[in-house]
């Protein structure tokens, strides 16, 4: 019996998937060239190709997101007003994912593509946060102050750039994308659940056209705040993940989406293929030492990836985590120099599986490979692997 | 007896129902939460969770007799996840801690909650203005390293996955107010695709905290009516001004027709049809003309098989916003007809508030009971009819009827839609 994680093509009933659209925006900038053109400048130092912000949250860098003309994907101000940069990075990036397909402009198409979001939740009122906080420690009814303070000093509208599934929402208002949208949240593992349950709802016959992706805001305290708790979030100064002195990840901005599609449908609309999309394994990890490595090494096998697979490589910064993935790497894809995600972009946490798939596709396209596939390490659970193929 | 039936009309996996629970404000349990809902009692009542003073609204259907020590929404939405799962588990005799089949939860949006950024705020030692680079300081100590888990948007699904045993990489989502429904949906499809022979599917919300009240409450979503907390959700009526906001969950334990027959499982009864349609015309607005409201109804019918005039009831999504009710009755006219003026439709937020996360699920659960309890829940406080939406609302008290198939909304904001058909019958 498969694995229940599994979506992969293969037997009679199911048709190929493929990736017709790829919108990724991340501090190298937009566009899936400007990702390749840093992969090619050398593996060992994809982490200088983009710039990174050491200053406004000290100890914690980040990658910054790039600067971006708002209006070419979200035309309306008011759109623009009504979203947290989370969600902006987001609808950019689903934007140029349906340009990237050549789906922009067909509103009858787009009215039945389906979405799934991988997302956490959106930004806070970083002042009136602080200044909540500031009042509430001298106030001798604290509970009460909070209440008045929230009731006159947040925003209305800021719920609406807070709750997760709006992404999937804006994606609706702004694009006109409106076969129906669910929101993964958990992390990286969302993101490949999201790849998953698209793929597989194609490969069945239910659906023949997705936009799945993610997006995040790495330039948020908040944020931050919830991984330092943690101490996973990498305090010191830009190395890549391999040559951290201490563990943890450095998030990014960016937003990553693709466009996935049943190859009949695509070849019917004369649409490009930028890869075949063959397998995507999902799983739960154990706690133990060995846990990852064991998973990730299952998911190789249950994908039949190959030992040439190019690999894009979802490794943390985090070494007991990284080291399982590299164990299973030299076993399974011995002498493959792997394209670190977050070296290039940052860890983009709930799109950081779709920036990998997305970089994938890339390099499959570009002739660069001809099988690619994506780990993923979830940061506290889950693993997953997505095999790509040419054509 | 009969043949069995192991494939829908489509020749599709059919999907049963084998095991049910829900917790509410009305109580823990299908039966004590049954009583409760038939006779028309609601669990509607003024918060003593936090202080109310300066809200608009000061009541909630919250569930306080589940601990209500040190609130915490993530720990109470999944304490509630699994009171209800082990209650549907326990009542489909599969094995307690060997789940057959995947994890799909509504969970409703974690972050870090004020008690502890006040917490944070006061071990970072700052005396004067309070930033978050106080916090992130705290936050190096390493004092606080549990809140991370505690805080992350995939723990609640994880422990639960843990508890019961479920396989696969377990899926936490959210389609705002129709969570509960995606769930179920995400379930059906994976049943019917072969993944597996079953799915635990729970939505789930323990969230009532002052700042998520706040939220709703500076939407205009929240009835004011305070005085008497009970009646202040009042679905369909004229005098509607608002949802009350409500705690709970609900589990199923779906699973193929087949493997419940071959395992001797009572089928409680079936999921034959879901239905979504995205609506892009505004963050918490319906489409005017309703079509996309229209589209997810047709879809739930055209997925079951079935064409409008095999509904016998439908349990509404039903919020009590002058908005949602108008849009819902608008929608369900459109699709059901002249005919919809005499199908049974209420409303169980009436009673236990809306429930958010949960209420897909909740309401699911509380479909199949009426279908096997031939008794339809009442919308409570309808006192004062709505010339524009005029269907039997199942005003004030429970009714008798034979019902086969039900239609269950869910709709939420950011443009979600999501129907079931929920059947006694296979089709």
């Amino acid at each position: 019996m498969s694995s229940a994680g599994m979506s992969s093509a293969g037997t009679m009933s199911e048709r190929d998937v493929v990736v017709t659209g790829i919108g990724l925006v991340s501090c190298l900038g937009e566009g899936i060239e400007a990702h390749l053109a840093a992969i090619r400048s050398g593996a060992d130092r994809l982490f200088e190709a983009g710039p990174w912000e050491t200053q406004r949250f000290v100890p914690y860098p980040v990658r910054p997101a790039p600067a971006l003309d708002l209006t070419t994907q979200i035309p309306k101000k008011s759109d623009q007003r009504q979203m947290e940069p989370w969600q902006r990075l987001g609808v950019y990036a689903a934007g140029a994912a349906l340009d990237s397909a050549g789906l922009k402009d067909d509103a009858e198409l787009k009215a039945r593509t389906h979405v799934i979001v991988a997302a956490g939740g959106g930004e806070r009122d970083f002042d009136v946060d602080g200044q909540v906080l500031t009042a509430m420690r001298t106030h001798e009814a604290p509970e009460v102050l909070l209440n008045e303070r929230l009731m006159s000093d947040v925003r209305p509208t800021l719920f609406l750039a807070q709750l997760s599934n709006l992404l999937a929402g804006n994606i609706a208002i702004v694009h006109g994308v409106t076969g129906a949208s669910r929101t993964f949240m958990g992390e990286e593992q969302a993101g490949v659940d999201a790849i998953r349950i698209a793929h597989a709802r194609i490969a069945s016959g239910q659906n023949d056209l997705f936009l799945v992706g993610g997006s995040f805001n790495a330039e948020r305290a908040d944020s931050i705040l919830s991984y330092a708790l943690g101490k996973r979030a990498y305090a010191g100064a830009p190395a890549p993940v391999a040559e951290r002195a201490s563990p943890g990840f450095v998030l990014g901005s960016g937003g990553a989406f693709l466009v996935l599609e049943a190859r009949s449908h695509a070849e019917a609309r004369g649409a490009r293929v930028f890869a075949t999309l063959a397998a995507v394994g999902a799983t739960r990890t154990g706690r133990g030492e060995g846990a990852i490595a064991e998973a990730l090494d299952r998911l190789f096998a249950e994908t039949e990836t190959s030992a040439d697979a190019r690999i894009v490589s979802g490794a943390l910064g985090l070494p007991n985590r990284d080291g399982e993935e590299r164990a299973v790497l030299a076993a399974r894809a011995p002498g493959a120099t792997p394209v670190v995600t977050q070296d290039l972009v940052g860890h983009l946490m709930e799109a950081h599986a779709p920036a990998g798939v997305a970089l994938a596709a890339g390099l499959v396209a570009a002739g660069e490979a001809r099988e690619a596939a994506v780990t993923s390490i979830g940061h506290q659970r889950g693993a997953g692997l997505v095999r790509l193929l040419a054509g | 007896m009969a043949e069995p039936t192991y494939t829908d009309r489509f020749g599709r996996p059919l999907v049963a129902v084998t095991g049910m629970g829900v917790i509410t404000s009305l109580g823990e349990g299908k039966a004590a939460n049954w009583a409760a809902l038939t006779s028309g009692r609601s669990g509607i009542h003024r918060i003593s969770r936090f202080p109310v003073e300066g809200l608009r609204t000061t009541i909630a259907g919250t569930v306080d007799f589940e601990g209500a020590e040190d609130f915490c929404a993530p720990k109470l939405s999944e304490r509630l996840a699994t009171t209800a799962a082990s209650e549907a588990v326990a009542q489909s005799g599969l094995p307690a801690g060997d789940f057959p089949g995947a994890l799909f939860v509504a969970v409703p949006p974690v972050e870090i909650e004020w008690p502890q950024r006040r917490a944070l705020a006061e071990a970072s030692g700052q005396a004067g203005d309070v930033t978050y680079a106080d916090l992130l300081a705290a936050a190096q100590t390493g004092d606080f390293a549990a809140w991370h888990d505690l805080f992350l948007f995939g723990t609640v699904a994880d422990h639960l996955a843990d508890r019961f045993g479920t396989k696969g990489s377990p899926i936490s989502l959210s389609t705002a107010c129709s969570s509960g429904a995606t769930a179920i949906q995400l379930g059906i499809e994976a049943i019917r695709r072969g993944e597996a022979p079953a799915a635990l599917c729970i939505g789930t919300d323990g969230s009532v905290h002052a700042e998520a009240l706040i939220r709703f409450s500076l939407l205009s979503a929240l009835s004011t009516q305070n005085a008497v907390p009970e009646e202040a959700a009042k679905p369909f009526s004229k005098n509607r001004d608002g949802f009350v906001m409500g705690e709970g969950a609900a589990a199923l334990v779906l699973e193929s027709a087949e493997h419940a027959h071959a395992r001797g499982a009572e089928i409680l009864g079936y999921v034959i049809g879901a239905g979504e349609k995205g609506d892009g015309f505004h963050r918490t607005r319906s489409s005017p003309d309703g079509a996309p409201v229209i589209a997810a109804i047709a879809a739930a019918l055209e997925d079951a098989g079935i064409g409008p005039e095999a509904i016998d009831y439908v349990n509404a999504h039903g919020t009590g916003t002058p908005e949602n009710d108008k849009m819902e009755a608008m929608g369900l006219m459109a699709v059901i007809g002249e005919r919809m003026q005499s199908v049974p439709i209420s409303s169980n937020k009436s009673m236990i508030g809306h429930t958010l996360t949960a209420a897909g699920a909740v309401e699911a659960v509380f479909s199949l009971m009426t279908i096997r309890e031939g008794v339809i829940p009442p919308t409570i406080n309808y006192h004062v009819p709505d010339p524009a939406i005029p269907l039997d609302v199942v005003p004030n008290t429970a009714r008798e009827a034979r019902v086969t198939r039900v239609l269950s909304n869910s709709f939420g904001f950011g443009g979600q839609n999501t129907c079931l058909v929920l059947s006694a019958e296979p089709g």
